[in-house]
């Protein structure tokens, strides 16, 4: 749901949209990604609070309190900060912080001690340093996907025209997890959301309404909010029926999916097993063949999932897995100034650009792991080299 | 006490580098002003190596001259060797850096001062401040008179409390052979400031006649080098003197290792800190014994002076240790040392005392500036004591205070620091500590500062016709490099750029942007750029060349900027503001920044603080 409310009479006294959504991070996460991907950006700490203020919504009294919250959010929010920072990214992190500290003192003593006695300038060490870095920053974002779904959890979308046995597969994959779930009851033409977790996942299991194409009022509304959910979920099973082979009104829902994260839930193979499956491979998708009924499959099902979120990293204890999203920006605006410091270097620019890129990628990974001031690197220059006329 | 009479309305203290620009500004922007050193033959004195300039400091020199100071004039008049650093690295780091005849350098300045209308340079040891509930009124002497002005600067150098180290020996004094300043500290300190100690130190003068100069390298400078200052012209360094490279080697090292137990620095004798980029020739063996060997550049003190400074050679071991380890080294066999090297501890007063004005936040009209501020060089002295001296100047005027920003000039950015940061040893200026480095380059200083200047009337009629007529030029430029197309047809002009290739128009700013193509490539294609001065087409280049670094940076700029409009009042109870963490409210009280900016900077202060504080302070603004 969205609400716009117009100015003055919001709480900062500017236009506000509010988004109004269903509880579970994953959704509130996806709507995000959705307005930074058209170039909204993340308000800082307290400027809702700050724009009330200035626009002479709140009085002292009122934003002093606010304040207090903020501050004393932000001290939670640095202790938890902490707590990762005592983890294995932040060993990274740290790492990477020193190697490009140690380029930067390097850089910093050719451009400020020309004349000392220090190595002279080449670029080969700095070059070969900061490609290794991008690289493992690369590798550190490819593990976000995975990273992000084992902390935040992985929403799942059960998607079919009625009657291909939606609800039963939600049933058997609940099976296991029955001490956990926490059922919602509703109509039949509502969705409903279950969880549980698969391979160490947490997934938010969504059973929508079942699709089809009809002038019933009430049917398409639950359609409209279906499609809405597709947008929203990492995942998709389009489940079919096995005796009847893809219908039109089959590929009709195929049709609202995004094929990259859909998987072709082929149901009642215990109804069928003579069936040639072969018809659905036809779609291009990972196909699954399993009865709900029988639980026959499923568990294939549940690796398959499983798999389907894990990058790789099979064990996130011994390596290390970018989780938040503002660390996962801060490292993406670190490699993005380190390719434009590489450009930089092979184009033969000169030292005082590499300088700016340098201290851009630091300052990047500050956000995640506190700043490196002017005095650490001239620390770093005095105690290497031998400065001094 | 004897009053003295006469109304001066500002009185500097000290004729180093920094007391003789502020004396000079306050006397040039009209008011009476009296300078009192403790010396009169030792004004601007180079009491450490003969040289002024180099990186982030030849920055400063042109900041100075820009603002209409004497620094830059002073050494391209008396420099003896002129070098340009860096000239192979992009504009933002290239430097000058010049030799200069020491006793040249303190004889022009000297007579600039005596022949500054209102301008009255007295000897005289300043052993007290008097001030009443309003701030400072005056000075006294030594000699029992008491001087009265609404504004003082204080210029104390390394004098206050001066203990010169040699060997073991100590002995009271503010430089070799001058006396101390026993006073002046001890007054500031009932007055209530903080006062600490710092630590420098300066290696022997050498007999250039006991030097065998044929066995060591030679450094000569350039010919025909830029001058510093924008008024100067032609170039400078029309007959150099050449320096010449020594090194130390393995027997020096041993002697300095065997006779540590006689250095005050390794016998625990010095507490005051030292600075970590200028440390002696023992903390460098001690530090670095990896290093068989260090460089010594002999630099000569004139023409006409037999002495010869061994940079990076400074020394507190005792004379007879100098001795040893100097004529160790080769070509130093046989030489004489003229004055031994020493270790200098003095006070000086925590800057994070001052405001960015350099007043002093608890005496109102007391400035201080230099080494006083717990700074090194004699670039950063000047630059301090030219900003020190329009700001006590215009309070006797009843005119507002300036201020100059992180982003104009490497002076606001060492302004910046040391009321901001906590000083643990003596500050030196270092290109790395300008965040907008590419914005602050020694070829535009004068756009950044010279209005600034004109505005507080530094700046002559004359040089502001020419800085004009520059500006003019950039502009007139800029405009022929955007309007000027180069058409295929031109075969010729694309032959001689070598753009052969070329199938549509370009315009002339798009063609410089071509790494492998120069302003100069493009003067012969049109007569709107020919006419243009040298320093013009500079300018042009660097513009077009730049453009996109320098935009991200002046971003940055604009950023910042926000942060530095918002002012903290003085007296700010900070202790009120609950939400803020004892931790930042006892950082923000012991400091008292004067913006939002400033708070930011100091160590501890976290961007919720900073958050809050702006609350607190849109409150404060609107009542």
């Amino acid at each position: 749901m969205a609400v716009f409310m117009p100015a003055p009479r919001s709480y900062t006294c500017e236009d506000v949209v509010e988004i109004h959504c269903h509880g579970g991070q994953q959704v509130v996460k996806s709507i995000i990604d959705l307005y930074l991907s058209v170039g909204l950006r993340l308000a800082l700490p307290g400027e809702f609070t700050y724009r009330a203020y200035t626009n002479g919504r709140l009085d002292l009294s009122q934003a002093e309190a606010v304040a207090r919250l903020i501050h004393a959010r932000s001290e939670k929010s640095q202790s938890l900060a902490l707590a990762q920072v005592d983890g294995l990214l932040s060993r990274s992190i740290f790492q990477y912080k020193e190697m490009l500290r140690e380029s930067l003192v390097l850089v910093e003593a050719w451009i400020d001690f020309p004349e000392e006695d220090i190595p002279p300038e080449t670029s080969t060490g700095v070059l070969s340093q900061v490609s290794g870095i991008i690289d493992k920053i690369g590798g550190l974002l490819d593990t976000y996907h995975t990273g992000r779904a084992l902390v935040s959890g992985v929403s799942l979308l059960l998607l079919g025209r009625p009657n291909v046995g939606k609800s039963s597969l939600l049933n058997a994959l609940l099976g296991e997890d029955r001490a956990i779930v926490n059922s919602t009851p509703g109509t039949t033409r509502d969705t409903l959301e279950e969880s549980l977790t698969m391979g160490g996942f947490p997934v938010r299991l969504i059973d929508s309404a079942g699709l089809r194409d009809t002038g019933d009022q009430l049917e398409l509304e639950g359609i409209r909010r279906a499609q809405g959910k597709v947008s929203v979920s990492d995942l998709v099973f389009v489940v079919v029926d096995a005796s009847e082979g893809l219908t039109d009104e089959d590929k009709d829902v195929l049709e609202v999916c995004d094929n990259s994260k859909v998987f072709l839930v082929v149901n009642k193979i215990d109804k069928n097993c003579d069936q040639d499956l072969s018809c659905f491979l036809s779609a291009g998708l990972p196909v699954f063949a399993i009865s709900a009924k029988t639980g026959q499959g499923v568990d294939r099902l549940r690796e398959g999932v499983a798999s389907f979120f894990d990058d790789g990293v099979s064990s996130p204890e011994s390596s290390v897995v970018v989780t938040e999203e503002r660390h996962r920006d801060s490292l993406s605006l670190c490699r993005d100034s380190l390719l434009r410091l590489r450009s930089a270097v092979e184009a033969g620019d000169s030292l005082e650009f590499w300088a700016i890129e340098l201290r851009a990628a630091l300052d990047a990974l500050g956000k995640i792991s506190g700043e490196t001031t002017p005095d650490d690197v001239l620390e770093g220059i005095f105690s290497r080299f031998c400065i001094g006329k | 006490m004897f009053s003295y009479g006469k109304e001066y309305q500002v009185i500097v203290v000290g004729a180093g580098h920094a007391g003789c620009e502020a004396a000079l500004a306050a006397a040039r922007m009209g008011c009476q002003t009296l300078l009192l050193t403790m010396g009169l033959d030792t004004v601007a004195q180079m009491s450490c190596n003969p040289a002024i300039g180099g990186l982030a400091k030849g920055h400063l020199v042109c900041e100075v001259d820009a603002l209409g100071g004497e620094m830059g004039l002073n050494i391209d008049e008396t420099g003896i060797q002129f070098r340009r650093l860096n000239t192979r690295k992009g504009p933002a780091v290239r430097a000058g850096r010049a030799q200069a005849d020491r006793m040249a350098y303190s004889a022009r300045m000297k007579g600039v001062l005596e022949a500054q209308d209102g301008l009255d340079l007295k000897q005289g040891v300043v052993e007290s401040l008097t001030v009443d509930a309003l701030g400072v009124c005056g000075v006294e002497t030594r000699d029992g008179l008491s001087f009265a002005a609404r504004s003082v600067v204080v210029t104390a150098g390394t004098f206050m409390r001066g203990l010169i180290h040699v060997g073991l020996k100590s002995y009271a004094g503010g430089r070799a052979g001058e006396p101390a300043s026993e006073g002046l500290s001890d007054c500031l300190r009932g007055l209530g400031f903080r006062v600490g100690r710092l630590k420098t130190g300066t290696p022997a003068r050498l007999s250039a006649r006991s030097i065998d100069f044929s066995m060591l390298q030679r450094q000569d400078g350039d010919r025909l080098a830029r001058p510093f200052s924008f008024m100067t012209s032609g170039p400078v360094g029309v007959d150099p003197v050449s320096c010449y490279i020594a090194n130390t080697n393995e027997k020096t090292h041993e002697i300095i290792r065997q006779n540590l137990d006689r250095s005050p620095l390794y016998s625990g004798v010095i507490e005051g800190v030292g600075p970590r980029y200028c440390p002696s020739i023992e903390d460098k063996v001690v530090r670095f014994p990896e290093r068989a060997s260090h460089q010594t550049f002999l630099e000569p003190e004139g023409r006409e002076s037999a002495e010869i400074y061994p940079s990076g050679m400074s020394t507190s071991l005792p004379p007879d240790v100098q001795l040893a380890f100097y004529r160790s080294m080769v070509g130093l066999e046989h030489v004489e040392i003229m004055r031994p090297g020493y270790a200098i501890e003095y006070d000086f007063v925590e800057p994070t005392q001052l405001r960015a004005t350099l007043e002093t936040k608890k005496v109102a009209g007391l400035y201080h500036a230099g080494q006083v501020n717990g700074t090194s060089g004699y670039e950063e002295a000047a630059a301090q004591g030219l900003l020190a001296g329009i700001n006590a100047a215009r309070r006797s005027k009843d005119q507002e205070q300036i201020t100059i920003g992180r982003d104009e000039g490497y002076l606001g950015v060492m302004v910046d620091d040391l009321v901001t940061q906590s000083t643990r040893e003596p500050y030196r200026m270092f290109t790395s500590r300008a965040e907008h480095r590419l914005l602050l380059r020694e070829d535009n200083a004068d756009q950044r500062l010279t209005p600034l200047g004109r505005k507080v009337g530094l700046v002559s009629d004359q040089r502001w016709e020419a800085f004009q007529k520059k500006m003019e030029g950039i502009g007139v430029g800029l405009k022929v490099l955007r309007d000027h197309r180069v058409r295929p047809s031109d075969s010729s002009v694309m032959a001689g750029l070598g753009l052969e290739k070329l199938r549509n128009g370009v315009t002339l700013e798009e063609l410089l942007r071509r790494p492998e193509i120069a302003i100069t490539d493009m003067v012969p294609l049109t007569e709107s750029l020919a006419v243009l001065s040298d320093d013009v087409l500079e300018q042009l280049e660097i513009a077009t060349k730049y453009e996109g670094y320098i935009e991200r940076q002046l971003e940055q700029v604009a950023r910042q900027r926000e942060y530095e409009k918002i002012r903290i009042p003085d007296g700010f109870e900070f202790s009120t503001i609950e939400s803020l963490s004892n931790e930042v409210r006892e950082k923000l009280l012991e400091i008292r920044p004067q913006t939002l900016g400033q708070a930011g900077r100091i160590q501890g202060v976290t961007p919720a603080a900073i958050a809050v504080l702006n609350v607190y302070l849109r409150k404060h603004k609107h009542g």
